[in-house]
Formats: structure tokens, sequence, C-alpha cells
């Protein structure tokens, strides 16, 4: 394995302040963050259309923010104050792009030796080699992007971008169209690699499974913000936007105030505001810092609500609360049941579960929700 | 027979010059068309389509103009080597580059625009200069556009009348192309001669282009990625 070139120094953070706005023909959009990312893995979480992408084109030069600045250790790549903005091809920026962008006309060999020119052919030869070794693709060296399959060419556009010794490796949602078997593979030879290079990776992923499964530190973005960071655990289990929210497989989510504080018991009561003005529904949930009648939205899954047909008692849980089976819908093997009970919400159900009860609508039901499965979220 | 071999080796000597230098020239041009965001740039492209659809003859009057002792560029020349530039060969150049100028970069304009520019993307990131860019990674994606292009040019070329008859005039030797000694002999109502001289130019012609669209479906293309991909 050759050691990093000296000048892309080892360990070095990625400190980036970015504002960048665009005045497109159909909507407005800007993007304004501040981020750092250590050497290894930093997972950029978002919808798409959330700005990820643009700033990952920041970062690598093929787009200039408005203000800001972008470091990595002290190497200053761009800043607006001092009007450093290093060209693209002097940024030593590795990217991945999402369609990883090999030279059709190239093999595979050629391809890793694209960014080498600057050394003798030789040099360049072996390093290429080294390379193709280390991501197990050296067998196809000689092969045309064409040729390979898409595991393949994911780890040629990493081989060709990780052989120029680059201080910041990006990559835009390069795993997306693999399977989950192949993209492991990768991503444990990526890893293995960056053991001995330690330099920060940008991941860019709109899939939750994916962020779940990386478990590195994530950010979220939305809508040109970072909205939450933290482990994927802190992010996805406690979210604070409601796209996030959604993203974490939130089936119901409600308005709602603050109408209880129970400090003794670490619990508050929040009321739901139904469909119709006179409907609402009171909900015992577990106790964040916020105001008596203060706004808020609660989120629970429908896979953590219980139904029964007749009133349970003795149980735990603190929310049982009486509704109307409004319809029953069959999703693969599960069933999607929506309850009327001052609020409408989804539960999931198992087929024989529906059987056993002989639910149909127009059934009379009791929901149980265990407190620490409302989840609260900012408004 | 009357087939005039002088003729034929003038047309084809102007073809290859005036390929070779739209080659060179037009590259530049065509990559500025195709990549420049400059909001005028509709006024240069409208400018080097002008020759497909202006008559040869008002190219060739306003070169003969330009040309001229009474233009600056005529007299210049003139100054330089003792006689103008109108009716000799070199003026018969540049009245043919003028005029075959879109049948070249336009095939050009056309072929570098349909490069991925992901992959211009990709070359910048992995340290690449916008020229080394150009000839590693463009260009050998564009083949097919430029072998169009010059072949074009080239065919174009041999087949002009107009603009020669304007310009050129009748020289033999000098200026006297395929064209105008066909025209000659028609005027001199010899039309086997004629008949044999046009029926060349048309086989020669028509081979020219079958053997570019011919190499084009895919032998050509793979043969200059794989030229690209030297160093």
């Amino acid at each position: 394995m050759t050691p990093p070139a000296e000048s892309n120094s080892a360990n070095a953070i990625l400190t980036a302040r970015i504002r960048k706005s665009f005045t497109g023909a159909e909507r407005e959009f800007s993007l304004d963050v501040e981020l750092s990312a250590a050497p290894g893995f930093t997972i950029l979480f978002g919808p798409s259309g959330s700005g990820k992408t643009t700033l990952l084109d920041s970062v690598a030069g093929l787009a200039t923010p408005d203000a800001g600045r972008i470091a990595v250790g002290e190497r200053v790549l761009f800043d607006a104050n001092t009007a450093i903005n290093r060209p693209v091809a002097k940024r030593a920026v590795g990217y991945v792009l999402q369609d990883l962008a090999l030279f059709p006309h190239l093999t595979v060999q050629q391809n890793v030796e694209y960014g080498l020119v600057h050394l003798p052919r030789a040099e360049r030869r072996q390093r290429a080699q080294a390379m193709l070794q280390e991501f197990r693709i050296d067998h196809l060296d000689q092969q045309r992007p064409a040729k390979i399959s898409g595991g393949e060419r994911q780890r040629v556009a990493l081989a060709r971008s990780l052989v120029t010794d680059p201080c910041v490796l990006l990559l835009d949602e390069p795993l997306a169209a693999l399977d989950v078997a192949t993209k492991s593979k990768i991503i444990d030879d990526l890893r293995r690699w960056n053991q001995v290079h330690r330099i920060p990776i940008l991941y860019v992923t709109h899939s939750r499974e994916e962020v779940m499964a990386l478990g590195e530190r994530v950010l979220v973005i939305e809508q040109g913000r970072i909205v939450a960071q933290g482990t994927p655990h802190q992010v996805l289990r406690a979210p604070l936007q409601e796209t996030v929210a959604q993203l974490a497989g939130f089936e119901n989510i409600f308005d709602a105030a603050v109408y209880l504080i129970h400090e003794d018991r670490g619990t508050m009561t929040c009321r739901l505001q139904g469909n119709k003005p006179e409907c609402s529904v009171l909900l015992e949930t577990p106790l964040i810092r916020a105001e008596l009648g203060s706004r808020l939205r609660v989120g629970i899954r429908a896979g953590d609500i219980l139904l029964a047909i007749a009133k349970p008692v003795g149980l735990s849980a603190r929310n049982v609360i009486a509704g109307k089976l409004v319809s029953l819908e069959r999703r693969d093997m599960m069933i999607s049941a929506r309850v009327d009970c001052g609020v409408e919400m989804e539960v999931h159900l198992t087929l024989a579960a529906r059987d056993a009860l002989q639910l149909e609508p127009g059934c009379e039901v009791w929901l149980v929700i265990k407190t620490h499965s409302c989840h609260q979220m900012q408004k | 027979m009357s087939i005039d071999w002088q003729a034929f080796r003038l047309t084809i000597e102007l073809a290859v010059v005036v390929s070779l230098i739209l080659l060179v020239a037009g590259l530049p041009l065509a990559y500025w068309i195709a990549f420049s965001r400059w909001r005028w740039k509709f006024f240069v492209e409208a400018l080097v389509a002008l020759p497909v659809v202006l008559p040869p003859t008002v190219l060739g009057f306003y070169l003969l103009v330009a040309l001229g002792l009474r233009s600056p560029l005529g007299r210049w020349w003139q100054s330089l080597t003792g006689h103008t530039l109108a009716f000799t060969f070199a003026g018969l150049v540049i009245g043919s580059i003028l005029y075959s100028l879109p049948f070249a970069v336009q095939p050009f304009t056309a072929s570098f625009a349909s490069v991925d520019r992901k992959l211009l993307a990709a070359s910048a990131t992995l340290g690449a200069s916008p020229l080394r860019t150009f000839f590693r990674v463009v260009i050998p994606l564009s083949a097919p556009g430029l072998v169009t292009g010059i072949a074009l040019a080239f065919a174009h070329t041999m087949g002009e009348f107009g603009v020669v008859l304007m310009i050129g005039g009748n020289i033999p030797g000098v200026t006297r192309t395929v064209s105008i000694a066909i025209y000659d002999q028609v005027q001199a109502s010899n039309y086997a001669g004629a008949n044999a001289m046009a029926l060349l130019l048309l086989i020669f012609c028509f081979a020219v282009l079958a053997l570019v669209y011919g190499l084009n479906r895919g032998a050509l293309s793979q043969k200059l990625w794989t030229l690209g991909s030297v160093k």
C-alpha cells in the first residue's frame, strides 16, 4: 500500500461554511450550512433537492459559493473573504459522482491511471495496479467500463479517485443502485483503505437503510439547512424535524399542544388536534423541555400501536383510546387499519390478528400506545 | 479524352488544405460554441451557419471586394507579396475555408456538446487541466463527429463552384477547379468531356462520403478511442 502523499496530511479535518443561492425558473433555493467532518465517514442525509449535491460540488470546486470558507486542515480550498478559490484540478478532492462518470473509451487500468499523469509511466502503472488489487479488481484491468458489473464499476470509480491520494473523499449516492451484500463489501474495503489514510469521507444518501447500515455520524440536511446531527440512532430515533420523521417511518404525525406537565412522573399530556375543532385526543408522552400550551408535533409509528376489541385493563401503557375502525387495507403480508378516535390513526396488524379479532370496518376498538412510543418534534 | 487532370489535382489539393485548416481552426471554435456561456453566443453561431444559406455568389462577391486592392487586407497582402489575393490559390483557400466552415464546425460542435459533462467534471477532480481533458476525453469521445465534419468539409470544397468563379476565375493550374472546368466544357458545347469529369467528381465524392459513413459505423470510432487512450 502506498503511503499518503506528504502534502495531504492525514487526520486533517474538513471544515466548510457555505452559502449559495439560486434563482431558478420554478423555485428559489438557498444553501446555508456549516459543518466539519473528521477523518472517517460522515453521512449527509436528506431528501432529493435538499442541497446535498450542491454542498459536495462546492467542496470539489465544481460550484462556487456566494460566501463562506472551505478548508481541509490548514489547506484553504475556498475563502470568499480573501478571494481564494482553488481550481477543481488543484483541490485534491476525490469525488465519486452518482453515475460514476468512468471514461468509457479507457480501460479500467487507464481510468485508474488517469489522475497520475504527473508520475513516470512505471510508477503510474505500479500504483494503479496496487490500488486495483486493494479493491479486488486487478483481473479487470484491460476491460472497458461497459463490460463490467455495477459493483465492479463502483470499485473502479473509488480506485480512480483514491489512487490520487485526495485529502477528502466525496461520495454522491454512489452505491444507491447496488444490492446490500455488494454494497457492504465495498464499504468494508473503503473502510480498510481509510484506516491507513485517515481522510474525511462525506457520504451522501437519501436512504434511511444506508444511514443505519453505515452507523456513522450523520448530518441531516433539509431545504439547504443542516437540521440535525448525531449518531443515526439519535437522529432517526428522536427526530426533530418533520421530514426526518417521515423518513424515519412515522405514519402518524399530529399537530399538538402541551396540555399538562407532570414533572414528578417525567411525562406530560399533549392534546392532539382532531380533524374537527371539537374533537381532540389527550396523549401522555415523555417529558421534554416545553411550556404549557406550546405547540409541537407528535409522531407515532403504526407498528407501535396495539389494537384491542374490548377495553383492556391492567396495562402499563398510559394511553388507551377508544375509536372506530374506518378501513382495513391489505399491504403485502400486513394489514393497515385506519381508526377514527377523534384523530385518525394508522395501525399495522398481521393478517392473523385481523382474522382472530374478526375485524371489520365499523368495529368499536381500543388503541393502546406506550408513552415512549410517542415522539415529539419541533413544529 | 478531355478530362482535365490538372483541374482534378488542383481541386483535391484545395480540399485537403482547406480540410486541414478547418480541422485546426474549427476545433477551438467549435469548443467555444459548445461550452461558452456567453449570452450573445448565438450571433456567432448564426454567422458560422451563414454560408449554408447564402448564395455562393454573395459570399464570393464580398470576398472579391475584401481581397481586392480597395480593402486594407488586399493592400496589405499586395505590399507583402507584390500581387493581389484575388485570382490566386491562396485566395481560393480563404474563400473555401469560409464557405465550408459550417460543414466542419457544426458536426464538431454537436459532438462536443454530446459529451457527458460529468466526464469533464470527473476529469477535473482527477487533476486534469482543461487542455488535457480536451485531448484525452472530449476529442476521443467525439471522434465520429470530427471525422464527419472533416469529410463534409472536404467533399463540399471538392464541389464548390460559385465562390471559386467569383474570386478565383479560371486560371489553369492555379484556380481552375473541376467544377469550373466542367462549366467550361459545357460552355464550349463539349458535353462528352463535361460528362466524363462530372461523373468522375460524382463517383469520387460519393466514395469519400460512403467511406466515412461506413467507417463511422463503429469500426473507426473504436479505433480512434484506442488511439485516444494511447498517451
